[in-house]
């Protein structure tokens, strides 16, 4: 790796090189490198790019790093890597995709990734989203996830997207099955002309199955955001559906929760608030000692931790 | 010393919140009372810097403040305990006390300071400073965040307000500590006989004047006065 692509690294994944035990490392396109562990398989797709990971049942505490670098300008790619989480494991995956493009040509990633998280299991799921370079080239990243949750098993999706993607549409589809559990919690800044659309569909389909999808958001400068979350409840089941957003400068914020009840015992929920910074919560901290600017970060800070 | 000289605070309707306040305040606790809507507010946020006054000087150990910032104030040594806590998403009791302080301080450190005021630590620290506190833990907080800060001239606006009778026993006991240990002012905002109590001086401000000042011996016989009066009013209401 080159010291562009350590940095991005670092971003991403907060290393400086890859981890004992399963990753895939993805450079400009191509598989870099990859390792299985004893409990954990990476394959990689022979009909489209992308890979298989195969976590064996009952696999608990292991984490697996799949981290995408690109570096080359104009770079455009689609990847599908599918997980398949077994019975009874408890583990972390943690994605990310870093692009430094300092040329004239957009670099675009689209990681399509599709979790199927068997009876049982507890998954952890991490992604980060970075972007830099100076050039004109626009950083672009659609990713789509995919989730298939079985019985009794519980997901925890964490998303960040803090600088230097310029389009964002980010597309999450749910599906749950009787017992089972997801969790989203989504965090995003944008500034410049960015542009970042997220889109939740979840589908409670199992009897005592719930989610709990939150994204906290802050719009800068110009930057224009739109949230749309859909929750449908088919089943005897809880859904919550919440969206916070902070709106600054000339920036534009959209906020669409939608919550569907086909079930006399479905109980869903939904909430949505945009505002600027709270004045009092400037006072505050300027009666601390800081100036408004000073002020201002650590409440974004806060607010995006 | 804190001197406030001919300051009023004249909204743009017109309307006198304040007129020709005149104050030297350099005792170590002094309590400012006075009815609701008399300005006991908006004389705190003046001195805090949160409001500026239409007339008149605003002097900290004899330097005119009167028109530094809200920023410049706190650093030149004025703190400001809100009557209402302000509350922030994902900012935790640990990273506020860290701000007040002005650099990071340790564990321990910020143990001490929630401990001072009455909380278990160990529970606060990582908490968020969000809707999940109540009133009286937000008010603790507050106040252990201008402990934190040790500056010379302390603000607290109406700590007693929205805290439930158990936390005030409490409350009375911190601020009894507080003043033990300060080497400052502590001004508060109170309507409570028992803060008005620990106090050096009292000031009672009314109909946006000081109509009062002096030891709790001189002034408090005379609110009580007020408060007897009143209840008179009262029985004589529901005999009617």
């Amino acid at each position: 790796m080159n010291k562009i692509e350590q940095r991005l690294l670092e971003q991403v994944a907060d290393l400086h090189e890859m981890p004992e035990g399963a990753y895939s490392l993805r450079i400009n396109g191509a598989l870099a490198s990859k390792r299985d562990s004893a409990h954990i398989q990476i394959v990689k797709k022979e009909d489209k790019p992308g890979i298989d990971i195969y976590i064996a049942p009952g696999t608990k505490n292991e984490s697996v790093h799949i981290p995408v670098l690109l570096a080359e300008t104009g770079l455009k790619e689609t990847v599908y890597n599918d997980f398949h989480v077994g019975e009874d494991c408890d583990v972390t995956i943690v994605a990310g995709c870093g692009i430094h493009n300092c040329g004239v040509q957009d670099s675009e990633h689209s990681g399509i990734h599709t979790f199927y998280v068997e009876r049982g299991a507890k998954l952890k799921y991490v992604e980060k989203h970075y972007g830099e370079g100076d050039g004109n080239g626009k950083r672009v990243m659609n990713p789509t996830t995919e989730v298939y949750l079985g019985p009794d098993s519980y997901m925890e999706m964490e998303t960040t997207q803090i600088k230097g993607v310029d389009s964002t549409i980010r597309t999450t589809n749910a599906k749950l099955e009787a017992g089972s559990t997801l969790i989203i919690h989504e965090k995003i800044m944008t500034h410049g002309d960015q542009f970042a659309k997220t889109d939740f569909h979840v589908e409670l389909n199992g009897e005592g199955c719930g989610t709990h999808v939150v994204s906290r958001s802050v719009a800068k400068d110009r930057s224009r955001q739109t949230f749309l979350s859909h929750v449908s409840g088919n089943a005897p089941c809880s859904g919550h559906t919440e969206c916070d957003a902070i709106i600054m400068d000339d920036a534009k914020v959209t906020a669409l929760p939608q919550i569907e009840a086909n079930h006399v015992d479905a109980s869903l929920i939904h909430e949505a608030a945009i505002g600027k910074i709270a004045g009092e919560q400037l006072i505050k901290l300027m009666t601390l000692g800081l100036t408004e600017k000073e002020a201002e970060e650590e409440i974004i800070n806060g607010f995006l931790r | 010393m804190l001197e406030l000289k001919n300051v009023s605070y004249i909204l743009p309707d017109g309307h006198a919140i304040l007129k020709d306040v005149n104050l030297s305040i350099g005792e170590r606790f002094v309590a400012v009372t006075g009815p609701n809507g008399s300005g006991k507010s908006t004389l705190a946020k003046l001195i805090a810097g949160i409001y500026t006054p239409s007339s008149g000087k605003i002097l900290l150990d004899g330097e005119d403040i009167t028109n530094l910032s809200v920023t410049d104030r706190a650093k030149a040594g004025i703190s400001f305990a809100f009557q209402q806590p302000v509350r922030f998403k994902g900012i935790t009791v640990k990273d506020l006390i860290s701000i007040a302080a002005g650099r990071k301080i340790t564990l321990a450190e910020t143990c001490h300071y929630l401990s001072e005021v009455g909380l278990c630590a160990k529970n606060y620290v990582n908490r968020e400073v969000d809707a999940s506190l109540s009133g009286g833990e937000l008010k603790r907080i507050e106040i252990a965040m201008i402990n934190a800060r040790s500056t010379k001239f302390s603000v607290f606006d109406e700590p007693e307000a929205g805290i439930d009778l158990w936390s005030f026993n409490n409350l009375i006991e911190v601020f009894r500590r507080m003043y033990d240990k300060t080497k400052g002012t502590i001004l508060i905002i109170s309507h409570q006989e028992r803060i008005l109590d620990i106090a050096d001086r009292i000031i009672l401000v009314s109909g946006g004047t000081v109509s009062a000042s002096g030891t709790k011996e001189e002034i408090l016989p005379g609110l009580l006065g007020m408060t007897a009066g009143c209840r008179f009013t009262e029985r004589e209401d529901r005999h009617e």
